[in-house]
């Protein structure tokens, strides 16, 4: 080990962090990002625009995991699909009021991510991305073969209903406000958890997981509870998702929609607060619009990822952040 | 023995048949700064493993203030009051100095759960840690990212988190190397004023450091004890000087490792 001569300059001291945790920057892009909210479903189509929302919480959850505790997980469709699953079904078989049912398919996929973390956090690395897959092929064979998702047919026609007895959600624009809610609460959670004391411990074990052990942290426990953040705000996006489109499948649970998290953080920024989202709008836009030529998107998508990869490895938010030495 | 703090017996390590760790029977006396030296590959790393959790010994048993703390995990053995530093420098490299001492300062006091609480309640610790940067000379460091220091002002950074744990015992993994000369005496002068009220096993190659500082030594070759005393006993021991003389000269070593 060579040893540095040269001394830093020593730094000043932060300026105190406004609203919320939020840098200025932060503060910026969080004000563009409620204004595209509010201005955007007057312009396109709200229905795409609720896919980008919880594509986003979803990724969100995600990046939790692999942003801010280097933790990769290739099973989050389990807590996802299983959320939409339970969510359709305290809807249409239980007639839930919406937001609850929401929060049935929340606290499904936190008590899912609960089982299979506590089976994963045991391992690191391509170990830990190997069992969650294990695990979520697992999920995903149960649901082909249990009753209640209904096969390859899934459960459909899924009432919208009223979300807090009050809110009758069949309309698509009030679907949306409410979609939005959920998003946004979504979406301050993961960053207060961020820049919480606990968020502190996350990005310590990201850094030196051995030195977090030798002061003392039990960091299996704080894997744990980030993973049960994580999975249950899944749940929350896969239970949504089924509310706004009426219908549950398999769709929700296959690997491939394991993948598309990966992909969608990716090539938003990984470890970016805002990322996530940039990377759902990209990536969901994609899928819109390409549909049409059938095939080719899965094409495309893996012609865009491999250029990511290779020439933006912090993904969009992350390059422009980097460029601009801001934190976004 | 009850001034003992820290006491193994038959302590061994096997990888894949090889002994990195043979039998080592060691009592480090409380309040005392105990060194661990000998060749590199003679296991003393190894020993801190086995001593603080990280890795499970193959045979034998460690007490630590009395207690059997033999497979024990990590994180327990640190709570207990053990707690040790890395040969390689240990910080937390993006995040700042005062952030890396805070992190253990929100351990021992208990804060670390709150995943709703905005992180501004861990302001309530920036007294302490400053005062923890300045007692190890980084005061004017607190707001640098630690994987900006230098190479010695990351070895303090390490010594001041681990000092904000206010740990009874500390296992120092070769402290100063790699060190420049000033960086030496600067860690040197620090362990001196830190050891009041604690007890240091420490590895340490530079032997004028050793004879300096510590109380007792105890030399390993190829996972065993060769001798145990004080410095003028063990330089003088003839089966230390010929181990010695086999792979290093047990003179002090240039201060770039
Ligand atoms: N995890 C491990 N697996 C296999 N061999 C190891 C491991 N750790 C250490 N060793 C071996 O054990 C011996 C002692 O290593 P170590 O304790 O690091 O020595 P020291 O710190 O005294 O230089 C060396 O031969 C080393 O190669
Ligand atoms: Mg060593």
């Amino acid at each position: 080990m060579s040893a540095t001569t040269e001394t830093p300059a020593p730094a000043a001291a932060p300026a105190a962090h406004g609203i919320f945790g939020f840098t200025r920057a932060q503060a910026v892009a969080f004000v563009v990002m409620l204004a595209a909210i509010v201005i955007l479903p007057h312009i396109l189509y709200p229905i795409f625009l609720m896919r980008v929302l919880m594509g986003a919480l979803f990724a969100c959850a995600f990046n939790l995991l692999i942003g801010y505790l280097g933790l990769l997980s290739f099973g989050h469709a389990a807590f996802y699909g299983m959320g939409a699953y339970l969510g359709a079904w305290a809807l249409k078989v239980w007639h839930l009021d919406a937001a609850l049912a929401i929060l049935v398919g929340g606290a499904t996929g936190g008590l899912l991510g609960l089982a299979l973390g506590w089976l994963a956090i045991r391992r690191s690395g391509i170990y830990f991305a190997m069992i969650t897959l294990a695990l979520a092929q697992m999920v995903y064979f149960f649901c082909v073969e249990a009753p209640f998702t209904g096969g390859e047919d899934g459960i459909q026609q899924i009432p919208r209903g009223v979300a807090f007895g009050l809110f009758p959600l069949h309309s698509d624009m009030a679907m949306y406000w409410f979609t939005a809610a959920i998003f946004l609460a979504g979406f301050l959670l993961i960053h207060r958890v961020i820049h919480s004391p606990f968020g502190q411990v996350l990005k310590a074990i990201r850094e030196n997981e051995p030195r977090a052990i030798s002061l003392g942290y039990r960091v299996q426990d704080y894997k744990l509870i980030a993973f049960v953040l994580s999975a249950f705000l899944s749940g929350i996006a896969g239970a949504t998702t089924s509310v706004i489109f009426g219908i549950a499948t398999l769709d929700g649970v296959v690997s491939d929609r394991s993948g598309d998290v990966v992909l969608t953080t990716l090539v938003g920024g990984l470890g970016t607060v805002f990322g996530p989202v940039v990377g759902a709008a990209v990536t969901t836009a994609m899928e819109n619009y390409l549909a049409q030529f059938g095939s080719w998107v899965t094409i495309t998508q893996g012609a865009i990822f491999v250029v990511c990869v290779l020439a933006f490895r912090r993904g969009i938010v992350g390059e422009v952040a980097a460029r601009l030495k801001l934190s976004l | 023995m009850a001034d003992h703090i820290l006491e193994t017996e038959g302590l061994t390590k096997e990888f894949n048949g090889f002994v990195a760790v043979d039998h080592v029977a060691l009592g480090v006396r409380t309040g005392t700064i105990h060194a661990l030296i000998g060749p590199n590959g003679a296991g003393k790393t190894t020993c801190f493993n086995l001593l603080t959790g990280f890795l499970p010994a193959t045979a034998g048993r460690i007490r630590f203030k009395g207690r059997d703390i033999t497979g024990m995990r990590p994180a327990e053995v640190a709570r207990l009051g053990l707690v040790r530093s890395f040969q390689i420098s240990a910080v937390f490299p993006r995040l700042t100095a005062l952030e890396n001492v805070r992190l253990a300062l929100q351990r021992a006091r208990g804060r670390s759960f709150d995943f709703w609480r905005s992180e501004r309640v861990l302001a309530r610790y920036n007294d302490r840690a400053h005062q923890l940067l300045f007692d190890v000379g980084l005061s004017e460091f607190v707001h640098t990212v630690a994987g900006q220091l230098a190479y010695g002002q990351k070895r303090a950074l390490e010594i001041a988190t681990t000092l904000a744990l206010d740990p009874e015992m500390m296992l120092l993994d070769e402290p100063t190397a790699g060190m420049t000369h000033a960086d030496v005496e600067r860690i040197v002068e620090l362990i001196h004023t830190i050891r009041a009220g604690r007890t240091i096993l420490m590895v340490e190659h530079n032997l004028s450091v050793v004879e300096g500082l510590c109380d007792t030594i105890t030399v390993l070759t190829r996972g065993r004890v060769l001798a145990e005393g004080d410095y003028a006993a063990v330089s003088a021991n003839p089966e230390v000087i010929a181990a010695y003389l086999g792979s290093e000269a047990p003179h002090a070593e240039p201060a770039h490792a």
